[in-house]
């Protein structure tokens, strides 16, 4: 029964909050009823509803998928520092990664079902019998398989954690812990196997790169911490959690690290490809220089390598470092330049030109950016949603509140997710 | 009733696979027991939620539907399953095009492995095979759909995919210093292609042909990303054929070259091939991705793929492997063959040479 009133409770957090919670949540609910007619006018139409034509048979949906994998390892960045060095800082508010990581892969799993072409056909990627998955020799078979076993790993964290918080009861450590621990190796997997799924691919020369997988990582603990950072900020203004400078500042030295890791990754592809000046280097021709005619992705190009680099030295220098308003800045940076660097620079370059020498430019369509945004919103709303129990619950003195005032007086918990749902869009 | 309750089984342990680290904390932890009553029933009821959800929904759409929905790979049917998707789809033709379709499964014959031999030599760039081929297989008018895509480049640079041109309009073709090469689904012993599907729709066949199975695919065009030869493509728009007329026997290729009127489309003639192959160039569906399948209609009779027929000059030549008197054989073994992006080792079944 008592699982019974922790769900009845948690839907009850998420159904009363302030104005402002409802303004946010209401927003959402408008980007994604965009979004359900935007797919409703796909479904009608096809594809064709988007910009992706055969040269170009994979675009914004599946660089917004490939994106958000990495987001998804935010996690591990505290459940590593938190439950591998059991640093007391940090544990505290591991939970709020997971719970991050639970809301990107749910918005992976959205963007690749908006990119089939028949979705109606999505069970045959059930294992033999009931479907004809094609495991081991497909990766995207993998992916199925890591991608649903680190949602499943992750959801089941979370909810055992948060129960235990409702209850006011110490959780099994011995239980717990193990799970915590094998999610680090299962968030690796998630992109190397994504990575794989495009370094596989000897069609396409600009994937097939052994370096892929791992700046695929690198680039993981920039973004999806980043997103960390200035929601912590925000939660520890307006709600309990107890969130010290230190646990922030050794995110932010992490990232640094990591995201010196990516640039030197970077760099040392770029130099392979344009030193050696093979007829490889076309495709990292066409992402920063443009070939001809056909620039669409060069200014986003430079901007990511930009903004990665800036955002670094903010990172890197301590004085930016510990001063929030340059730290937050360098986390608004190091996410956009990620957010191209792993999107639409990592798809498009893949396949333009195309096999046959085609040079098709892609952006995306107004339905494209529709569904896309609409995919985002239900993403952020699950995001809003936990964030809003977890805050709820991890504060004692608030959880088994039977009168409706003291939830009432917990809602400016959603304050902060708002701002940080903001600083995503 | 039974496609209703098969669809039950396949939430049920769809469900039953969600729920794995439940049953490993009943194992290890004492604390958590007291709960799992309530966390079954939940469980419970929301796989009755979704499964009575999905049993309504299909038991509102018309039979035909339901038996699309559930209909099995290509590899799994019985006989009976085969009879029964020809006669669902002869109708669903009917319906569309108001024609009776004749739709084959007809196997591989034995003794045979089919090769093709193309000569750079020879092509003229005409793209007559491009246009038959589109009409022989029931490709799509609007938006159009070819497998066969004809790249001019210069003479002087050889074979560099960089600099072709695969939307040349000259006023007649061939032209000076270019030279013309088709492309197509190169059938490779090794496809990059059939490795990557996530859900077996497309295979090898043991005569060498490269399928699909378009009522399994499910649309995520990874195979296009890993085929060298962009010799797949996908339905973007639901597929047209804009006359509902049945096509005569071809009529043989003529031998002269076209002139200036009849250029680049020298088939104006449209209609719709009732001679079919579920494996090959049946209509296809909104959302799946198609190629070249060697005319497996035709190939699997004992005739020649349409473009061969088609080429006013003779570029193309098709045969088994197998047979030491073919025409492909020879050409193999006596003339300077190509292999259009060998370090991939695709292994195609489809030789350029010059003869």
């Amino acid at each position: 029964m008592r699982f019974l009133r922790f769900v009845l409770e948690s839907i009850h957090v998420a159904t009363h909050g302030s104005k402002a919670y409802f303004a946010w949540v209401g927003f959402l609910l408008l980007l994604m009823a965009l979004g359900a007619y935007g797919y409703w006018s796909q479904i009608q139409n096809g594809l064709s509803q988007t910009n992706m034509r055969d040269p170009v048979s994979w675009g914004f949906y599946i660089g917004n998928f490939t994106f958000l994998v990495g987001v998804a390892a935010a996690s591990v960045m505290l459940v590593i520092p938190a439950y591998v060095y059991n640093w007391k800082p940090i544990k505290e508010i591991a939970i709020l990664g997971e719970l991050l990581a639970v809301a990107a892969i749910i918005m992976c799993i959205g963007f690749v079902v908006v990119d089939v072409g028949r979705p109606d056909r999505l069970w045959h990627t059930l294992p033999s019998p009931f479907g004809e998955l094609n495991f081991p020799r497909s990766l995207l078979s993998w992916d199925i398989l890591v991608l649903n076993s680190y949602l499943f790993l992750n959801l089941f964290i979370v909810t055992y954690l948060l129960y235990y918080s409702y209850i006011k009861k110490p959780y099994n450590k011995s239980f717990v812990y193990p799970l915590l621990w094998l999610s680090i190796p299962v968030a690796v997997s998630i992109h190397t196997v994504t990575a794989f799924l495009y370094a596989g691919v000897a069609a396409r020369p600009f994937w097939n790169a052994s370096i892929l997988a791992p700046r695929f990582l690198a680039s993981a603990f920039c973004s999806g911490p980043a997103i960390l950072l200035i929601l912590f900020q925000v939660l520890r203004k307006t709600t309990k959690f107890h969130i010290t400078d230190e646990a922030i500042q050794k995110i932010a030295e992490l990232m640094a690290y990591a995201m010196a890791l990516n640039l030197f990754l970077l760099a040392a592809e770029v130099f392979r490809e344009f030193y050696s000046d093979t007829e490889h280097v076309m495709y990292s021709k066409y992402l920063f220089f443009g070939l001809g005619e056909h620039r669409a992705l060069v200014v986003y190009a430079w901007s990511s390598v930009v903004f990665s680099a800036i955002a670094f030295l903010l990172f890197l220098i301590s004085k930016t470092r510990k001063n929030f308003v340059t730290l937050n800045i360098g986390c608004v940076l190091i996410y956009i330049g990620v957010y191209i660097e792993k999107g639409l620079a990592l798809i498009i370059p893949g396949l333009t030109p195309g096999t046959l020498g085609e040079v098709y430019e892609y952006v995306p369509s107004a339905t494209e950016i529709m569904v896309s945004a609409g995919v985002f919103s239900l993403g952020f709303l699950l995001f809003t949603i936990m964030v809003k129990i977890a805050s709820s619950f991890m504060n004692y003195d608030l959880a088994h509140a039977a009168e409706p005032e003291a939830v009432e007086d917990d809602s400016d918990a959603e304050e902060a997710v708002e701002a940080a749902g903001a600083v995503k869009a | 009733m039974s496609e209703e309750r098969d669809h039950t089984t396949d939430r049920g342990r769809d469900g039953r696979g969600v729920r794995a680290p439940l049953g490993t904390e009943r194992a290890r932890s004492e604390t958590a027991a007291s709960d799992h009553s309530e966390m079954d029933r939940r469980d419970f009821l929301l796989k009755a939620a979704v499964a009575t959800l999905g049993t309504v929904t299909l038991a509102s759409c018309d039979e035909a539907t339901r038996e699309a929905f559930f209909q099995q790979h290509f590899h799994e049917m019985s006989a009976d399953d085969k009879a029964a998707l020809i006669a669902r789809h002869q109708a669903a033709y009917k319906e569309k095009y108001g024609l009776n379709f004749e739709i084959s499964v007809k196997g591989p014959l034995d003794g045979v492995q089919y090769g093709y031999a193309l000569d750079l030599n020879r092509c003229v760039g005409c793209r007559r095979c491009e246009w038959e081929c589109a009409r022989e297989n029931n490709c799509s008018r609007d938006p159009e759909i070819h497998w066969i895509r004809v790249l001019e480049m210069e003479r002087s640079h050889g074979v560099d995919v960089l600099e072709a041109e695969q939307y040349y309009a000259p006023e007649k073709v061939p032209v000076l210093d270019q030279f013309y090469m088709p492309v197509a689904c190169h059938h490779c012993d090794n496809p990059p292609c059939v490795k990557v599907c996530p859900v077996t729709a497309t295979w090898k066949e043991p005569d060498g042909i490269v399928v699909i199975d378009y009522d399994w695919c499910i649309g995520c065009r990874y195979c296009m990303a890993a085929c060298p030869y962009g010799a797949r493509h996908f339905n973007w728009g639901e597929p047209k054929i804009s006359t509902p007329v049945a096509c005569e026997e071809l009529p043989a290729a003529e031998g002269a070259l076209q002139t200036a009127a009849e250029y680049p489309r020298p088939h104006t003639r449209d209609c719709v091939n009732t001679n079919t192959h579920a494996l090959g160039n049946v209509p296809r569906p909104l959302g799946v991705v198609e190629k070249c399948t060697f005319c497996i209609h035709r190939t699997r009779e004992g005739r020649y793929p349409a473009c061969v027929e088609i080429c006013p000059v003779g570029a193309r030549k098709f045969g088994n492997l197998l047979d030491e008197n073919d025409e492909v054989r020879y050409i193999l073994e006596h003339k300077r063959v190509f292999i259009f992006k060998e370090e991939l080792n695709t292994q195609p079944r489809f030789f350029y040479y010059y003869g």
